[in-house]
């Protein structure tokens, strides 16, 4: 038997409607166009796109915050159309925003981690049990006392990680939750996130715009005009150097060095990625293992 | 600038008055309230005195930061004071122009002053010592009844929570704006009343817009959470008496038997 | 119509128990027509440090001199010191408020008690500048999208005709194309303004690409103050302050590590080729490969002012 899908998307169709000042309906605004993809348990995917792409109306459907206007969108063998597994789609599908501000709802550090499963009603002491778990898993220990507004970009990041974490959620949808945040909160919250995936198994969803933070995922997506324009590992995906410039998305510097060296005429692998592959196609440096 | 104002913000530390359940800071908040009203002698003044200096010493806060709360709502007690000054009528004191000055006007308007401070004191006293979220428990377990008459308490006490979360983070976001606007030639300490009036349009339309976009955030945010209020929902921090609270109410009715006696004396 | 910092120093909420050294001593001088980029891990006080640039913080200490005179001195005009040295915050955007984006841009003109007609005038120019479509310019900001609102934030400032630009981290939050975009205008604004622009990032890589001089900020002191080569040069010291030199220099440096002598001052993708194409020759040697390049030629040389690049991409192309 196959693995159950942790995230199945079937020819999603997403409209935004638009209306004028009477409320009357005045046109529709297609956002996502025929998605189709999957997702298998335990997966890094990493969905780059430009803003206005589609990539954070696709995040909503994860967590059932939108609804197909076609298609249909299945969480862990949940569909979100189905009223009876809203909140257990929730519970499941955690979801991380963009503003560090505005997704933390206690005053103290520990309160707020404690919303979720206070939400879902789990008994006291075990909030308590999974409030300390989370915190230390995104290394917040020490903060737990702290006001949220204390704290760097990056830790209320991390704060927010716990939140969804205490929740106890088989995947993490994570929309652009580094691009109000300086380079070091970036590799805070990046790092959380790999952790997350690698020792504990969780699924992620990161959406975002900085390559670097794609590279080390499983897969990409990336999102053109409400379709999936391109997918694969990320040495494919970034191979495709001149689709990737056509969509104005960045890919790594070392990537174009070796592409600009390939233009000129070196003869060089496509996707180099990382220095020590660029060494290593130049012939400076023995494959490794 | 506006960071100064400490009115409603948690301070942390660790006290018996933080530990306190905060039902009980509550009520007593309420309680102590009243009895600024109930005393009208200047011996009550002083016990109301010693009273919140108890609490203040026992709470860890330093006084200073307390005061600095203060200077927010200097204007309004500057007001209340100048028109009791000024409009109790009795035996004059001073004349200066047109208005009298009058004893009663004096003693009343002090009176009114310690009481206005007092209670500012005495509330953010409450604020200082207790998370919101402990504030909003409180509130709800405390005005509970009145679900049955179908007061939404619940969505009450979770709005004010809320509110209370993003001052801070509003007050900040205003200073940055008004620094923006400076930065395009603005200039808000204009002394002419119009022009000042006219100088906050491109303060608050920003200031609004990004309250709203925050609202909205925090809303998906929420419901991102799986919050469908307040049914079904448990406590990460239920609220449970113990001796201390038992005792904190005891003092609190000694304090308040003694501010009712002295009204009679 | 300089800017000379002498020796200043700012402290937060000064006399209290909470005071805090934002801003240690720091002397620099902003000549006309630079490019300058500052950069620094947060908190290191550069957002204190421009703040103090257009008089809208005043040094604890120290002095600020535009064009030669104090500008703490009595009857100095810091209204037109901030037309002078124009400040884009943060997220601009957040600060438009008028019913439509002309009219927002009007509003510094305005506030400098020009004339209707020369407010109007400035503000076309400046969204001209800010190469804002014409049919944006009756519609409400807030209808723009983000990229779009962000440009007509910065037309606000450019309409009080500053003769020093200083924009904090004016890329942060958009997408790579936004991002371009922006810097490109604002080079392009530079050329033709022929102002002075000081941009605070934190990419190494923006900055490495566009500016010609960097000042380096580390716990409210100005660490290093050189051309992008020389600071970069020394991108051991950068990593212990929170911060990282462009890719290319570990690039550069991790080849030149395995023998191949490149020099690692190469800040850009293209600097990068250059470097390693004419090095072909000790690569071969080295590795007893055969590699040879066909023709070389620039394909992204942003570096270059614009009418430059195009010479030579025909060049390529030919």
């Amino acid at each position: 038997m196959p693995v159950k899908a942790m995230l199945q998307i079937k020819k999603l169709i997403h409209d935004y409607i638009t209306r004028d000042d009477e409320g009357n309906v005045s046109g529709k605004i297609r956002a996502l166009d025929d998605v189709s993809l999957e997702v298998k348990p335990g997966e890094f995917i990493a969905v780059l796109g430009h803003n206005g792409s589609g990539k954070s109306t696709l995040a909503k459907h994860l967590n059932a915050l939108l609804f197909p206007s076609e298609g249909e969108v299945w969480v862990d063998g949940m569909e979100t159309d189905d009223e009876d597994h809203l909140w257990d789609i929730r519970q499941e599908a955690g979801m991380i925003f963009q503003n560090p501000d505005n997704q933390i709802i206690g005053q103290v550090v520990e309160e707020d981690v404690g919303f979720g499963p206070e939400n879902l009603g789990i008994p006291t002491k075990e909030i308590w049990e999974r409030v300390d778990e989370a915190l230390t898993t995104v290394g917040m220990q020490e903060f737990r006392h702290k006001s949220p507004n204390r704290l760097s970009g990056g830790q209320k990041q991390r704060v927010s990680i716990a939140g969804v974490i205490a929740m106890h959620p088989k995947c993490i949808i994570m929309d652009e939750p580094t691009a109000m945040l300086d380079p070091s909160g970036r590799r805070e919250v990046i790092r959380a996130a790999r952790a997350l995936n690698e020792v504990e198994g969780i699924t992620i969803i990161l959406i975002t715009h900085y390559m670097e933070e794609a590279i080390y995922a499983d897969r990409i997506f990336v999102m053109d005009e409400g379709k999936v324009a391109l997918q694969g590992t990320p040495h494919e995906v970034f191979s495709k150097v001149d689709t990737m410039k056509k969509l104005h998305l960045d890919v790594p510097e070392v990537t174009l060095l070796a592409d600009e060296l390939r233009k000129a005429g070196l003869d060089l692998p496509e996707g180099i990625l990382t220095k020590e592959e660029l060494a290593e196609a130049l012939g400076l440096a023995k494959k490794k293992n | 600038m506006l960071k100064e104002i400490t009115i409603g913000q948690y301070y942390q530390t660790d006290s018996v008055i933080h530990r306190l359940d905060p039902r009980v800071k509550l009520i007593a908040t309420f309680a102590y309230i009243i009895s600024l009203f109930v005393v009208h002698s200047w011996t009550g003044y002083l016990v109301a005195a010693l009273a919140v200096g108890v609490v203040i010493a026992a709470s860890h806060v330093p006084f200073g930061y307390i005061m600095r709360g203060m200077k927010a709502v200097i204007m309004i007690l500057m007001v209340t004071v100048v028109f009791n000054l000024f409009l109790t009528e009795g035996t004059p004191l001073v004349h200066i122009w047109k208005l009298t000055i009058t004893y009663e006007g004096v003693d009343f308007a002090a009176k009114m002053a310690v009481r206005l401070i007092f209670l500012i004191i005495g509330s953010s006293l409450m604020t200082l010592t207790t998370t919101p979220n402990q504030l909003t428990d409180a509130l709800e377990d405390v005005l509970g009844p009145l679900k049955r008459i179908h007061v939404p308490v619940h969505e009450i006490a979770m709005m004010m929570s809320i509110a209370l979360r993003f001052i801070p983070i509003l007050m900040e976001e205003t200073d940055k704006i008004m620094k923006a606007q400076m930065a395009r030639g603005a200039d808000f300490d204009s002394r002419n009343l119009m022009k000042k009036i006219q100088s906050l349009v491109p303060l608050l339309v920003p200031l609004f817009i990004s309250a709203f976009r925050r609202a909205n955030d925090l809303a998906m945010a929420m419901e991102a959470r799986c919050y469908r209020g307040g049914e079904g929902r448990t406590k990460m921090k239920p609220l449970v008496y113990r001796k201390r609270d038992y005792a904190a109410y005891a003092g609190l009715a000694v304090y308040f038997a003694v501010c009712v006696v002295l009204c009679y004396v | 119509m300089s800017l000379r910092i002498e020796d200043i120093t700012y402290v937060y909420d000064q006399g209290t128990a909470m005071a805090v050294n934002a801003l240690n001593h720091i002397s620099v001088e902003i000549p006309d027509g630079q490019f300058i980029g500052l950069v620094g891990h947060t908190g290191s006080g550069k957002s204190t440090f421009v703040q103090m640039l257009n008089g809208l913080l005043l040094p604890s200490s120290g002095h600020i001199y535009w064009d030669g005179q104090d500008i703490q001195a009595d009857g100095f005009d810091r209204k037109r010191l901030r037309a002078n040295v124009g400040l884009v915050f943060q997220y601009p955007e957040h600060q438009l408020f008028e019913s439509d984006v002309l009219a927002d841009v009007m509003f510094g003109p305005k506030n400098l008690e020009l004339p209707a007609e020369e407010c109007r005038k400035r503000a076309e120019e400046a969204l001209m500048q800010v190469q804002l479509p014409k049919e944006c310019w009756e519609m409400s900001p807030f209808d723009l999208s983000g990229g779009q609102k962000r440009r007509a934030a910065i037309a606000g400032v450019l309409a009080m005709h500053p003769r020093i630009l200083i924009l904090d981290e004016p890329t942060a939050g958009l997408d790579p194309r936004g991002r371009d975009e922006i810097l490109e205008m604002v080079r392009r604004m530079k050329e033709n303004l022929h102002m002075t622009i000081v941009l605070v990032s934190h990419s190494m890589d923006d900055v490495a690409e566009y500016t010609d001089r960097i000042l380096v900020m580390n716990a409210g002191s100005i660490l290093m103050d050189g051309t992008p080569e020389e600071v970069f040069a020394r991108y051991e010291e950068l990593e212990p302050i929170g911060l990282a030199a462009p890719q290319m220099v570990y690039i550069m440096q991790y080849l030149r590590g395995l023998g191949l002598p490149v020099n690692p001052n190469a800040l850009t993708v293209e600097a990068g080729k250059e470097e390693i194409l004419s090095h072909i020759a000790d690569l071969n040697a080295l590795t007893g490969k055969n590699f040879h390049a066909v023709g070389t030629g620039a394909v992204r040389t942003r570096k270059q002012p614009q009418g430059k690049t195009k010479a030579e991409g025909e060049t390529v192309h030919a």
